[in-house]
């Protein structure tokens, strides 16, 4: 319940010391560590790097409705897709010709289509799963997204399940997309923005309202809430969220497939938000690092590098309450 | 005094073959504490879920300062004057006390579409929060966990809870379920000190439903047998077979 003492105004602050300064080590080791290795002519780390500092934007979009809000969504990744296909396709068209209206390489207007798009879905689809509880919106947002996994699988102009190649990157004035360093510091002072952005929400009066309709839904009714809007309404903001990720995926990987956004994929950032921890703003970064950490090191030895991933997950799940995060918050009441 | 806050009119409710509420036709006098009593599984509870919104009547009507309210739904009526406290306690464990019952003080203070100013440095919030902390002495625990407190007290939260939202009626389930005699005490001294507001009141525990009620209705197998004060219904022939008699 780190959440809640975060602005504890008695002493929030002491007890949180711990998981604080991780994040703050955090950050700042992903500001220097990545950009000094590749200085040093490696630039195989700054990848990995980029790639996660975009899926822990995701993640954490994913945890503002998971963790602080209770809405189990197992179709998120759909909007890693959408935001990628924003790009995509308005890039394919400022090359191949037709739909002049959305024919472009602007990175404002990949990014501005991403946010919409994603948030409209969100919108629909949200307004249909949170009509239901439990298993069925579990299953559910799951269904919607393999919705839209086969709706691209079906489009032939843009790949279909072989994927579309994203032939140039965005163009956004004043930055040099093609640089990776650079590239790497629009992803990471994105993930900075959105950090702070879902940690201010989180601690509003609208934050306060859908962490009491997690808790006890009925309660929230008899005090006078209309849960359902408020839901809904986290629920689209996390959705355009992750739709930005997206569109910083699709530039970052240069190729998009309908396996962006296929249920796996949305396993993968639930693991990331559940292993990190949902009791913090910040817990998915870490279950993000580690993910991608694990996958390098493992796939190297196995092809079955999820098999360890998997043991690792039910043993957080049984053991380690509140996931890593959770342990440091932990760890610094202790102290304290 | 004599004007009627709540009445319902031939409510029914039925669940299979069991009549949960059977003809039920209550008024609640403004400013009193009404006091529902009745044998386990008389239909109390699913009385107040209808009462608060959380369940439709099969049949009748409920009418609240003089309007229909049969159709609203729960958070509605809250903002009509309607509170509930719930036999199960229903405190936000996960928060502190404070942030309790700033979150019920924040659902009658406009909407809470606001994504920004942080919560919990809204005095806005805090204070009347903290009033009401005050009004059942909880105030010392006011930054504790809900989840570190004691039954009794969560209880008392849970009061001060529907307090925040401003009512007029407060329809509460078994507010002393499952405390002990100290606690009990305390309970019935807090809900002694808030005059003026209406309380229709299902209890088991009769010391506290005779300190507390100014009249009576007794309610078996979903229907209202009698209604009276308490001297009446003490008296109540029906009611001493029935249920006081079963009690003692």
């Amino acid at each position: 319940m780190a959440d809640v003492s975060t602005t504890d105004p008695a002493g929030g602050a002491r007890k949180l010391s711990v998981a604080s300064w991780f994040m703050v080590a955090c950050l700042v080791a992903l500001a220097v560590i990545p950009v000094a290795i590749y200085a040093g002519g490696n630039a195989f780390w700054l990848d990995i790097a980029t790639r996660l500092v975009v899926l822990s934007i995701a993640a954490v979009s994913l945890n503002l409705i998971l963790g602080f809000g209770g809405m189990v969504s197992f179709g998120h990744a759909a909007y890693l897709g959408i935001g990628a296909y924003c790009v995509g396709i308005p890039t394919y068209h400022a090359l191949f010709g037709e739909f002049e209206l959305i024919a472009t390489n602007s990175g404002i207007f990949h990014v501005i289509l991403a946010v919409i798009v994603s948030a409209v879905f969100a919108l629909i689809t949200g307004a249909i799963c949170l009509r239901t509880k439990g298993v069925y919106f579990i299953m559910i947002t799951m269904a919607f997204g393999q919705m839209i996994f086969y709706l691209f699988v079906s489009l032939e102009t843009y790949g279909a399940d072989d994927g579309l190649v994203i032939t140039s990157r965005s163009e956004i004035p004043g930055i040099d997309m093609d640089n990776p360093l650079a590239f790497y510091f629009l992803c990471y002072g994105s993930l900075l923005a959105v950090i702070y952005l879902v940690h201010r929400i989180v601690n509003s009066r609208f934050g306060m309202v859908i962490q009491g309709a997690k808790g006890n839904e009925d309660r929230m009714r008899s005090l006078g809430y209309s849960t359902y809007v408020y839901r809904l309404a986290a629920y689209v903001i996390a959705g355009a969220i992750c739709g930005y990720a997206g569109a910083l995926l699709g530039n970052f990987t240069s190729f998009i497939s309908p396996d962006m956004m296929d249920w796996a994929a949305s396993g993968e950032l639930m693991f990331m938000v559940i292993l990190g921890g949902t009791s913090m703003v910040f817990g998915p970064v870490i279950g993000a690092a580690l993910f991608l950490l694990l996958e390098q090191l493992l796939s190297a030895f196995t092809v079955h590098w999820h098999l360890p991933f998997g043991i690792m997950l039910i043993l957080t799940v049984l053991f380690v309450k509140g996931g890593i995060s959770g342990l440091l918050a932990r760890m610094g009441r202790s102290n304290g | 005094m004599a004007s009627t806050l709540l009445e319902t009119q031939e409510l029914q409710k039925r669940f299979g073959g069991v009549t949960a509420t059977d003809h039920v036709s209550l008024q609640v006098e403004e400013g009193e504490c009404h006091a529902v009593i009745g044998p386990n599984g008389a239909g109390k509870t699913t009385l107040i879920a209808q009462l608060s919104g959380m369940l439709a009547p099969d049949a009748g009507t409920i009418l609240f300062n003089g309007k229909n309210i049969t159709q609203l739904t729960a958070q509605r009526r809250s903002h009509m004057g309607l509170a509930r406290s719930f036999q199960i306690t229903s405190v936000f464990m996960g928060l502190t006390v404070l942030d309790n019952v700033a979150l019920a003080v924040q659902a009658h203070t406009g909407h809470s579409f606001h994504f920004w100013r942080p919560a919990r440095q809204d005095q806005a919030l805090r204070a009347p929060a903290m009033e009401m902390l005050e009004k059942v002495r909880l105030q010392d625990r006011a930054n504790d966990l809900a989840s570190e407190m004691s039954h009794g007290e969560r209880r008392q939260l849970e009061i001060a809870m529907a307090l925040a939202t401003g009512p007029h009626l407060m329809l509460l389930d078994e507010p002393m379920a499952g405390m002990g005699p100290e606690e009990t005490a305390r309970m019935v001294e807090t809900l002694k000190s808030l005059d003026g507001i209406t309380m229709l009141l299902v209890e088991h525990d009769m010391d506290a439903v005779f300190a507390l009620a100014d009249r009576i209705s007794v309610m078996v197998y979903g229907r209202l047998i009698a209604t009276g004060s308490p001297a009446e219904v003490r008296a109540n022939e029906e009611v001493r077979q029935a249920y006081l008699g079963e009690a003692a």
